[in-house]
C-alpha cells in the first residue's frame, strides 16, 4: 500500500526533480500538441460563438483542406499556388455551407444544426476519397519550405530537443489566434460577430446580414482547418484517420469553455501538457498509453466543477 | 415647434399572416404618415406584435403588401427594412448583453459605416476618421439620452429601466425615418415610464423621426399619439384620433369583453 502511494504522490517528483532537462523536454512536447488541439477547438469555437452550433465537421474540414492542398500539388501545381487554390476551395466550402444548410435551417434548434453537421462530416469523407483516393498522403513539407530538422537547446544540465517545425507551428499558431483577436475585438466585423452570438433578432434588426457573418466564420474556420491541417500532416501523414484528432477538441472545448478564444488555447495547452506529463511520469504505473484517454478524464473532472469551463460566458448547452 | 404631419410615408395593405392554423393577422391595412406618432393597442394576443414582425421583416406575409417610402413589396428583409431606414426595439429586450452601453449603441451604425476590413483591423486612415464620426454621433444619442454614467457599462448589468433606454437608444444611433417601439414602457415604474414619454416626443420632435408604437398604458397612447389603430384577433377593429378611438363601442367590447 505504501509503496502504490509512494509510486503515485511521490515518485513521479522526485523523477522530474531528478532529471530536469527531461521534463523541460515534456513540457515542451506538451505544449506543442496542446497547440494543435489550441487550433484544432479554434475552429469549433469560432464557428460556436457566432452561430451556436457545434460543428461536427471541423475536422473533416482539416482533412479535406490538407487532401486537397497535396493533390492539387500531386497533379502538377506549384506548392503556394495550391495553398491560394485550397483557401478558394475552403471559401466556396462556407458559401456552400451557409446556402445549402445554414440558410434553409435558420431558426430551428440547435441540434438539427448539429446533425446537419454530421451530414456535411460524411459528404466531405465521401467527397474525399472521391477525388483524392483513401491512401494516406504525405504533406508537402519541403515544397511550402516548411522549416526540417531540430535544435538541440541546452538547457538545466542536459538538452531540450526542439523540431523546427513544432516551432513554426507554435509560432503561426499565436500568429492566427492574434489575427483572430484584432478581428473581434477592432473591427465592424468582429462587433458583428459577437452581436450574431448575442441575439440573432436584434442583429438582424440593426442591418447586420446574418447570411454574411455565416460565410465569414466558416471561411475563417476553414482558414483555421488548412493551418491546422499542414501542421498535423507535417507530423504526421495526411489521412481520415486524423479526423479522429478533432475529437480531442472536445475536452478542451469543455476546459476552455465554447465560446472563448484565449479558453481554446489555454484549454489546448492544459490538455497537451496534462497529457504528456501524466503519459511519461504516471503512464507506466497503469502500463502506459494513458494518452489517449487522460485528456477526456482531465474534462470530466472539469465539467464536475466548472460546467461553463474557464474562460465560457454561459452554460454549455449542447454536447 | 409644431409639427406636421406629412403624406403616408408606410402602407400596409390587406396583410395576413399565419403560423401554421394559427391566424395572427387577417387583412389588416394600416398606414402610417409622416413625422406622426402612430399607436397600436390591443388585448393580448391581438397582432400587434406580429405587424410590427411584418414591417421590419421578421415576417412574411402570406398576402399582402407593404411599401415603405413608395417602394412596394410583398416581402422586406430585415437588412433591407433596415437600410431604408427603418430601426426597431424589442417587447423583451433584445442587447447585446455582452457588450458595453458604447458598442451597443455602435451597432446601431453598422450600416453606416464604409471603410473596409483590412482598414479597421488596423485602425487606418478611412477607419479611424470613421470611427471617430460614429463616436461622436453616438455621443450626441448619449447625451439625449442622459446615459452619460453607463457609457462602459456591459448592458447585460443594467437595471431594466436603462436597458430599455439602451435599445432605444442603438435604434436612434441608426438615424431611422421610422421608428418601431415594441411596449417600450412594458414594466417600467412612473418615473421611468415619464422619461420613456418625453424622450419619444422629443425624439418626434427634435429629428422629425416617425414612429410607430405598441403600448398598453391607455394614458401614455392617448397623451402621445396623433393616430391610434386597435386590433383584435388579428383584425383591426377600428382605427381614428385617440378620442374617437376611446368611445368606439367595438374597441371597448374588445377590452371588457362582451357578453354572447
Amino acid at each position: 500500500m505504501t509503496h502504490l502511494l509512494y509510486s503515485i504522490f511521490v515518485d513521479p517528483f522526485v523523477q522530474m526533480g531528478a532529471a530536469p532537462d527531461l521534463l523541460a523536454q515534456t513540457l515542451w512536447e506538451g505544449l506543442v500538441s496542446g497547440v494543435l488541439y489550441a487550433l484544432i477547438a479554434l475552429g469549433f469555437v469560432l464557428i460556436f460563438k457566432a452561430s451556436g452550433v457545434f460543428n461536427f465537421a471541423q475536422g473533416i474540414m482539416v482533412v479535406f483542406s490538407a487532401l486537397t492542398l497535396v493533390g492539387l500539388n500531386e497533379h502538377g501545381v506549384p506548392a503556394y499556388l495550391a495553398l491560394a487554390l485550397t483557401v478558394v476551395v475552403m471559401l466556396v466550402l462556407a458559401f456552400a455551407v451557409e446556402r445549402v444548410i445554414l440558410r434553409p435551417l435558420v431558426n430551428q434548434p440547435d441540434i438539427i444544426l448539429f446533425m446537419a453537421t454530421f451530414g456535411l462530416t460524411y459528404f466531405l469523407i465521401g467527397l474525399g476519397e472521391l477525388i483524392f483516393g483513401g491512401d494516406p498522403k504525405v504533406m508537402i513539407s519541403d515544397q511550402l519550405r516548411l522549416p526540417g530538422g531540430s535544435y538541440r537547446i541546452p538547457m538545466l544540465g542536459g538538452y531540450v530537443q526542439m523540431q523546427k517545425i513544432d516551432i513554426a507551428a507554435t509560432v503561426i499558431a499565436s500568429l492566427m489566434v492574434a489575427a483572430l483577436a484584432i478581428m473581434f475585438n477592432r473591427t465592424r466585423i468582429g462587433r458583428a460577430l459577437r452581436a450574431v452570438a448575442d441575439s440573432h433578432k436584434a442583429a438582424l434588426s440593426v442591418g447586420i446580414s446574418l447570411e454574411q457573418i455565416w460565410v465569414i466564420v466558416w471561411f475563417a474556420a476553414g482558414i483555421v482547418a488548412i493551418a491546422t491541417g499542414i501542421m498535423w500532416g507535417a507530423r504526421s501523414n495526411v489521412s481520415f484517420a486524423l479526423e479522429i484528432i478533432a475529437l480531442k477538441a472536445l475536452p478542451v472545448l469543455i476546459l476552455g469553455g465554447f465560446t472563448s478564444i484565449p479558453g481554446a488555447i489555454i484549454g489546448g495547452i492544459i490538455i497537451g501538457v496534462g497529457e504528456k506529463i501524466g503519459e511519461f511520469y504516471w503512464g507506466p504505473l497503469l502500463g502506459s498509453g494513458i494518452e489517449s484517454w487522460l485528456a477526456y478524464v482531465i474534462a470530466l473532472v472539469f465539467l464536475l466543477f466548472r460546467p461553463q469551463g474557464l474562460f465560457g460566458e454561459r452554460i454549455i448547452e449542447r454536447l | 415647434m409644431g409639427k406636421t404631419v406629412g403624406a403616408p410615408i408606410l402602407e400596409v395593405e390587406g396583410v395576413s399572416l399565419s403560423f401554421g392554423g394559427v391566424v395572427a393577422l387577417q387583412a389588416v391595412t394600416f398606414d402610417v404618415r409622416e413625422h406622426e406618432i402612430r399607436a397600436i393597442i390591443g388585448p393580448n394576443g391581438a397582432g400587434k406584435s406580429s405587424l410590427l414582425n411584418v414591417i421590419n421583416g421578421f415576417y412574411h406575409p402570406q398576402q399582402g403588401s407593404i411599401s415603405f417610402k413608395g417602394r412596394r413589396r410583398r416581402q422586406v428583409d430585415p437588412h433591407e427594412a433596415a437600410q431604408a431606414g427603418i430601426a426597431r426595439t424589442f417587447q423583451n429586450i433584445a442587447l447585446f448583453r455582452g457588450m458595453t452601453v458604447l458598442d451597443n449603441l455602435m451597432t446601431g451604425r453598422t450600416l453606416k459605416m464604409t471603410s473596409n476590413f483590412l482598414q479597421q483591423a488596423l485602425y487606418w486612415g478611412a477607419a479611424r476618421r470613421e470611427e471617430l464620426e460614429h463616436r461622436a454621433k453616438i455621443e450626441e444619442v448619449i447625451d439625449f439620452l442622459e446615459i452619460q454614467h453607463i457609457r462602459k457599462t456591459p448592458v447585460g448589468r443594467l437595471p431594466y429601466g436603462l436597458q430599455k433606454r439602451v435599445e432605444l437608444g442603438r435604434a436612434l444611433a441608426a438615424e431611422p425615418q421610422l421608428l418601431l417601439l415594441d411596449e417600450p414602457m412594458a414594466g417600467m415604474n412612473l418615473e421611468e415610464k415619464q422619461d420613456m414619454c418625453r424622450f419619444i416626443l422629443d425624439v418626434n420632435d427634435q429629428f422629425g423621426t416617425t414612429i410607430v408604437l405598441i403600448e398598453h398604458d391607455m394614458s401614455v397612447v392617448m397623451d402621445l399619439s396623433d393616430r391610434v389603430a386597435v386590433l383584435d384577433y388579428g383584425r383591426k377593429i377600428a382605427d381614428g384620433a385617440p378620442d374617437e378611438v376611446r368611445r368606439d363601442q367595438a374597441v371597448i367590447d374588445a377590452y371588457l369583453g362582451v357578453a354572447h
